[in-house]
């Protein structure tokens, strides 16, 4: 996996629960089946509110977003447990959400599916960003640049490896917790 | 040596992990008790656990393993409906005794029947209903033990001092071939309750206002635990209302002392359902050690509203009396239990309600029990559907969700709705730019009444 990626950002605030994610109605898309994993990610953050979020994270008829980077502010992935939410916005190609903080069952569906990175920023990034700015993000370093301006963001520790995996399948097997695929 | 004090979220992990002492932030692998799944998360729970472990993997223990379609069943949506069926036929293979399933053949495939209205029964003898509601009724929440399920309202069955938490499909795939899983011990937060909940004020105004003070994140990655004689004086199912609304303050788990009414109730329900009969519930130790510790005042507490947009940003229901609302609804696992409904009914009774109010069951026992229940010759479900309660007899979780566009009670335009539910993000029930309110089964008849919210306390001596 690539040690920094550069894309222009998608920004939101606080409390984007897991509804606004992917709504409910979209729930009946079951992950594991190819065709309606991509499908999820056509409607990741389909829930937001129109007059809040007036560009749309993801164009209508397409299944990817343009923005990899989401930003977000308090509490981000409140709500459900439903592991749709990380997964739509892995399936639309994101990768890495940088938010003040997250909930709990969102970070931990984040880590268990190696969708995306959970990175926790101790600047308000979402309020001095905008939707479209052009960001990189630094695994390695644990930074995000934009605008010239370089923020440091709260290393990920421990969940880095198991994303990096690609879930906690893979990292259980690669660590001998269980027993590799015959 | 004197063990040091563990709080009881504590003590139910470090016995499911083989350990004598946990402390939080501890990993620790558990043993699961139960997992428990839906319609919605199932399918992909199966899913994992086939890729993971492969296609002919059993289950680790067929007796742990609980599934129950709840979620998006009368809704003539294909997707849905097949989803039902993916959980019929991973029973059916893994043989599992405990499938709460629509239809009585087990190698049928359900198709809800729109023609017949939302209305009338669609069910076998099988089905139940709400999962978090059918949990303990069916006698699989036990004291002392650790209960996992794929939502995240799982934290319900706190109320019966057990561990209980929502996870993921992966998490879920996991435990359904190990039979564990790897988690932190949170740290514990002690919410104190004492004095009696005066005259209109319900169980649910209680965490309406506990979550107003921590705010909705106030206690993320935590446990809540709840003590005192405020506690003891509650029913099992004020406690399951309180347990379940943990996670809208962003808690990991609500946990609950162990009494005699929480021994008699589980009792009689392991029996009745011939589920396992032995547990070891966990007692509170002296000198715990919390986060954060605060006595409330029970006597104190008002009728309490959550506004729009979040769980967390509470009023007084006499404070939003200017609110207008365009419905009421009452279900859930949280508001949709019988003494909900009764408490309901007793506000509305003999009277008209004066906008759209939708009523759905939890589970199939509380449409029969308020059948049962008669109050002046009439039974309470004849008293509801007079005072113009549109009331279904297909209990499931309908509109609390939102759920595919033909979904019962579903806020399918923008409106202003007052709800018994538990969650109020935007979109929750349906239509993104509608406007939930949470509050009791007493506020919401209240506001059903009047049309704007309404202070129960105008209709109750
Ligand atoms: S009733 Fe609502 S909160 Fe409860 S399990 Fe169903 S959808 Fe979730």
């Amino acid at each position: 996996m690539a040690h920094t990626v550069t894309s222009p950002v998608y920004v939101v605030q606080d409390n984007i629960d897991t509804d606004q994610i992917i709504p409910a109605q979209y729930l009946t898309l079951v992950p594991t089946i190819p065709d309606e994993y991509d499908k999820l990610g056509s409607y990741a953050l389909i829930g937001l509110p129109d007059a809040l979020y007036p560009t749309r994270f993801v164009e209508e008829g397409q299944f990817k977003s343009p923005y990899k980077i989401v930003i977000g502010g308090r509490n981000f992935g409140c709500g459900s447990s439903r592991e749709h939410a990380p997964i739509a916005l892995g399936a639309a190609g994101v990768e890495a959400v940088v938010a003040d903080s997250f909930a709990r069952i969102f970070f931990r569906n984040c880590v268990a599916t190696g969708e995306c990175y959970p990175y926790d920023t101790p600047v308000r990034l979402c309020d001095v960003l905008h939707t479209g700015d052009i960001a990189t993000l630094d695994f390695d370093h644990d930074t995000l640049t934009a605008n010239g301006v370089t923020y440091s963001l709260k290393p990920l520790g421990e969940v880095r490896p198991v994303i990096e995996a690609g879930g906690i399948f893979n990292f259980a097997r690669q660590s001998g917790m269980i027993p590799a695929q015959g | 040596m004197i063990p040091s004090p563990m709080t009881l979220t504590e003590k139910v992990l470090a016995r499911a992990s083989g350990k004598t002492h946990v402390q939080p932030g501890d990993n620790v692998w558990v043993n699961v008790d139960v997992l428990m799944t839906h319609d919605v998360c199932g399918p992909g729970t199966i899913g994992v656990f086939k890729r993971e472990f492969g296609k002919d993997a059993k289950v680790w223990d067929r007796n742990r393993v609980v599934i129950i379609p709840d979620h998006y069943i009368f809704t003539a949506d294909s997707m849905s409906n097949r989803n039902v069926d993916i959980l019929r036929d991973f029973v059916r293979e893994q043989e599992l005794p405990y499938f709460y399933d629509v239809i009585d053949d087990p190698s049928g495939h359900w198709k809800f029947d729109a023609s017949q209205g939302q209305l009338q029964r669609q069910y076998g003898s099988r089905y139940t209903g709400v999962c978090h509601t059918t949990l303990p009724w069916k006698g699989h929440t036990r004291p002392g033990e650790v209960l996992f399920g794929t939502d995240s309202h799982t934290c319900m069955a706190g109320a019966f001092n057990q561990f209980a938490t929502g996870i993921g499909n992966t998490d879920a795939g996991f435990i359904l071939g190990t039979g564990k899983l790897l988690i932190k011990v949170p740290e514990s937060m002690r919410f104190y309750l004492e004095g009696n909940l005066p005259p209109g004020v319900m169980a649910k105004d209680v965490i309406l206002h506990v979550i107003g003070e921590i705010g909705f994140d106030g206690a993320t990655y935590r446990a809540m635990q709840w003590e005192g004689p405020g506690v003891h004086g509650m029913s099992m199912d004020d406690r399951m209302t309180i347990a379940n609304m943990a996670i809208e303050a962003g808690g990991k788990n609500g946990i609950f002392p162990c009494d005699q009414k929480t021994l008699d109730y589980v009792r009689e329900r392991v029996e009745e359902n011939g589920t396992k009969s032995a547990f070891e519930p966990a007692e509170i130790d002296r000198d715990q050690s919390f986060v954060y510790d605060r006595v409330f005042d029970l006597s104190k507490l008002e009728p309490t509203v959550a506004c729009h947009p979040d769980p967390g940003n509470r009023k007084t229901a006499k404070e939003l009396e200017h609110v207008t609302l365009d419905r009421a609804y009452i279900g859930s696992c949280t508001g949709g239990k019988t003494s909900d409904f009764l408490a309901f009914a007793e506000v509305v009774r003999g009277k008209t309600v004066k906008i759209d109010t939708f009523g759905v069951p939890a589970t199939t026992k509380v449409v029969q029990e308020l059948k049962d229940t008669l109050w002046g010759g009439q039974s309470v479900w004849q008293i509801l559907e007079s005072a113009g309660v549109r009331l279904t007899e297909n209990a499931s979780c309908a509109a609390c969700l939102g759920g595919p566009v033909d979904t019962f009670g579903r806020l399918n335009k923008p409106m202003k709705c007052i709800s018994a539910t538990n969650r109020n993000f935007p979109g929750r029930m349906g239509n993104k730019e509608s406007e939930v309110y949470l509050a009791s089964p007493y506020t919401v008849a209240a506001s059903a009444l009047t049309g704007h919210i309404t202070d129960p306390r105008t209709f109750i001596s």
